[in-house]
């Protein structure tokens, strides 16, 4: 098996293909990597199999057509395409607006430090996130998995795991510390 | 302008995460739009979700499922290929001023163009609102508040999650002050009672997770007039 760091450049080079020349054989393997993890990512949320199939048709259709949006520089294609998923979703499940800042804003407040934003997210850093995960403590993992997975407020998570609501929140506090520490210490 | 009160990462993550609704995410949004801090840590959130996206248990597609290859077009053309945290929207309209000369963040314009044109609601004396989203009960809301100097918000407590955010002037309550760009973040069962305490008027947005209630006589009589 390729190791994680070659897939996830693999899959950028796929992309590129199908920006670049509409290469349907690319689109393919994109769509057999992606289509059943979509799809399971949708179903994990919540999603009946038949919903999660269609939206998961339509994620890949999304791809298709924003293929030349995706900026290898900025993030991972699979972070990419969970960003697409989680809208396609909010658009099409819950029927809602995702408001989001707009690059373009003349408001926006520029970035004093490019360091986190511009290397964070591409292919190997995606890799030491995965490994940064494994390292968390169960609990950590526990609840940060829950607040990806699970369309509910922490509030209720809190009252699942029988824990008051704080406690969840520090949780997630220091896994998502320790998950940007790790991270940038390799970085650096 | 430097911002000093951010969201919790877990506020951030549920929004990376696609988790809040319409108006939390909208607070949000506008908090992102003025701090570039948490903009980053919303990427390297959505970074986390990608992580998961490739490790979750793959679910086969249908076995049709690459007739979808029948519906496709051509994609849509590159120029500048936009961020994917900052999905761009079609062509915001720019920067309008507002009464005081206040620019609205985009996430907002989506929802209020001109603030003097606005049909601002009276709630209590110095303070007015405008409800940005209508609602069916049981969804989240966001409202602009515009609370004259000194004056003081009702007390109100609240069954879910309250955020605050602050575009001009300031307010201090028992968490500290938060001026523009700050983000306040209550959890249910914190009564507050934030002041205007600068000179100009305060303008802020308010979205709430479920209604608020109200402690005491005059609130009472307040809160079906704010319709939270």
């Amino acid at each position: 098996m390729m190791s994680v760091a070659v897939e996830g450049e693999a899959l950028a080079e796929l992309v590129r293909a199908v920006a670049e020349r509409q290469d349907q054989t690319a689109f393919v393997a994109l769509f057999e990597y992606f289509g059943p993890r979509v799809k399971g990512f949708l179903m994990r949320q919540g999603a009946i199999e038949s919903e999660a199939e269609d939206l998961a048709q339509d994620v890949m259709l999304t791809v298709w057509r924003k293929a030349a949006q995706f900026d290898p520089g900025k993030a991972a294609v699979s972070t990419w395409i969970f960003t697409i998923a989680r809208n396609r979703r909010i658009d099409v499940l819950r029927r809602e607006r995702r408001p989001e800042p707009d690059a373009e804003d003349p408001m926006l407040v520029g970035e004093p430090e490019p360091s986190a934003e511009a290397h964070m997210a591409t292919a190997q850093v995606q890799v030491r996130i995965r490994d940064a995960m494994a390292t968390l403590p169960p609990e950590q993992a526990e609840v940060l998995t829950l607040s990806f997975y699970e369309d509910i407020p922490h509030s209720e998570i809190a009252e699942r795991l029988g824990i008051p609501l704080g406690t969840v929140k520090s949780r997630l506090r220091l896994a998502f510390r320790k998950v940007r520490a790790l991270v940038g210490e390799e970085l650096a | 302008m430097t911002v000093k009160h951010h969201p919790s990462e877990a506020l951030l993550i549920a929004y990376a995460a696609g988790h809040l609704g319409e108006g939390l995410s909208l607070l949000v949004a506008t908090h992102l739009t003025l701090c570039p801090h948490c903009r980053a840590a919303v990427a390297e959130a959505e970074a986390v979700g990608g992580a998961m996206m490739d490790t979750v248990a793959p679910v086969a597609m249908g076995a049709d499922a690459l007739s979808v290859l029948g519906r496709l077009d051509r994609p849509e053309a590159g120029a500048g290929a936009p961020p994917p945290v900052t999905r761009r929207r079609p062509a915001s309209s720019p920067a309008r001023a507002a009464p005081q000369g206040i620019a609205l963040p985009a996430p907002l314009r989506g929802y209020v163009q001109d603030l003097s044109a606005a049909r601002w609601q009276w709630v209590s004396p110095g303070v007015r609102q405008l409800d940005l989203m209508h609602r069916p009960k049981g969804r989240d809301t966001a409202k602009l508040l515009r609370i004259a100097p000194g004056r003081v918000l009702p007390e109100h407590g609240h069954t879910g999650l309250e955020l605050t955010v602050v575009l001009q002037g300031s307010f201090t309550d028992e968490q500290g002050r938060f001026t523009r760009g700050d983000l306040a973040e209550l959890d249910s069962d914190v009564n507050h009672q934030p002041i205007a305490d600068s000179g100009e008027e305060c303008i802020c947005i308010i979205g709430t997770e479920a209604p608020l209630r109200f402690s005491g006589l005059v609130p009472r009589m307040v809160a079906p007039m704010l319709g939270f």
